[in-house]
């Protein structure tokens, strides 16, 4: 709702800020139960969850599936890959925002900033090894509509050394972000 | 828990199967996907998105990817919920106008133009809109802007809404509903995938 929205034009590494279209909560007026649905209380401080807290228990079950999804690293899909499905999807989808947070998380995770640049500069079809290339080509077969998901890149998956464990990471990672995406491309826009 | 898993039970993810040992290694989110759909769907307050609006912009939604499980779950809710029956027909209308591929839509201009793609521009069909009212009509070309071309979505869209009679709180969990649906139509459709690949 602030005066200056400077919107970037390309999808970037850089951290951008985000600019709600419509009023959140004032942070004055949360109450117990939506510090409940923020799940961290410093989240008061964003714009972004101020509003989405508006229903403060579907964002509460949307933040808890969005951790474990993301953080849980006891097993599985390592972070960077998680964070690549992430990243690939928003690049697919268009959410500038979400491509710019994640392609930073998986920058720091996998140590390959410049792939994970190549991603955002080329597009989904950027070459980037066989392994990233099977989880970008499954995130993105996930996310168009009608669902293009399909055997063969279960097939990729594991012929890149994906067990079906880590495979199940990348379905949620990639579909969480189709939630993600959707909100924040719908109810705001990113500011630089 | 009283509800069966939602996600499990439309991806017939069976107890004691390889899929359910996985699932259970993401046991916050198998059991927060599942109280996303209950608070959606089973809200303590729907006084700003009512049940039949829920139930009817779901098998929408779900209608809009194509004939699956998901579809079929959502279309017999809104059968079977107050009112619904009498939009399950105008619902079908609308979905078998509004089907198309995406994610299409415009970026901002600039070097990102060049991927710029056209698409449908729904809207709803005037026969359809006198079944649905305005308000829900409103609401199911926001959706389908949500389900194929969100990267085109604008502060106007949301005054639509709210012109409509959408209020700030109501327009929230409505996204809420159509980006949950957008996800959890994937995961089943991924694990079904997956499932299928293992037999």
């Amino acid at each position: 709702m602030s005066a200056t929205v400077n919107p970037p034009v390309v999808f970037t590494q850089d951290e951008l800020g985000w600019v709600s279209w419509i009023e959140p909560l004032p942070e004055a007026e949360l109450t117990e139960r939506h510090y409940a649905g923020l799940v961290d209380r410093a989240r008061a401080k964003s714009e972004y969850f101020r509003l989405l807290v508006r229903d403060p228990e579907v964002l509460e079950a949307r933040t808890k599936t969005d951790k474990d999804i993301f953080y849980n690293v006891a097993d599985g899909l390592p972070r960077a890959e998680r964070e690549l499905a992430a990243a690939a999807t928003s690049r697919y989808n268009g959410c500038i925002y979400c491509a710019s947070v994640h392609a930073r998380f998986a920058s720091t995770y996998s140590k390959r900033r410049e792939d994970v640049q190549k991603l955002l500069d080329e597009g989904v079809k950027a070459d980037l090894g066989e392994r990233w290339n099977a989880v970008v080509k499954a995130s993105v077969a996930l996310a168009a509509t009608p669902i293009a998901f399909g055997p063969d890149n279960i097939r990729e998956l594991r012929g890149a050394g994906l067990d079906d464990a880590e495979i199940v990471d990348v379905i949620n990672g990639a579909s969480f972000f189709n939630w993600a995406n959707r909100l924040m491309l719908s109810l705001g826009e990113p500011s630089k | 828990m009283s509800t069966p898993d939602i996600i499990d039970t439309l991806a017939g993810i069976k107890p004691g199967s390889a899929l359910d040992a996985i699932r259970a290694k993401r046991l916050q989110a198998r059991e927060n996907a599942q109280k996303s759909y209950l608070s959606l769907f089973e809200p303590i307050d729907a006084g700003e998105f009512s049940l039949l609006e829920r139930t009817a912009v779901a098998a929408f939604v779900t209608g809009l990817h194509g004939e699956s499980p998901v579809a079929t779950f959502y279309r017999d809710k809104l059968a079977a919920t107050a009112g619904g029956a009498a939009l399950v027909k105008a619902i079908d209308v609308e979905i078998a106008r509004g089907k198309t591929s995406g994610p299409y839509g415009s970026f901002p201009a600039g070097p990102l133009s060049i991927e710029n793609t056209a698409g449908l521009i729904y809207r709803v069909d005037a026969a359809s809109k006198s079944a649905l009212g305005n308000r829900l009509s409103a609401g199911l070309e926001h959706a389908h802007l949500l389900v194929f071309r969100p990267r085109d979505a604008a502060s106007t869209d949301l005054k639509a809404l709210l012109a409509a009679g959408w209020s700030t709180t109501g327009i929230v969990t409505f996204s809420q509903l159509v980006a949950f649906l957008s996800f959890q139509v994937r995961v089943v459709s991924g694990l079904r995938t997956l499932a299928a690949a293992t037999a």
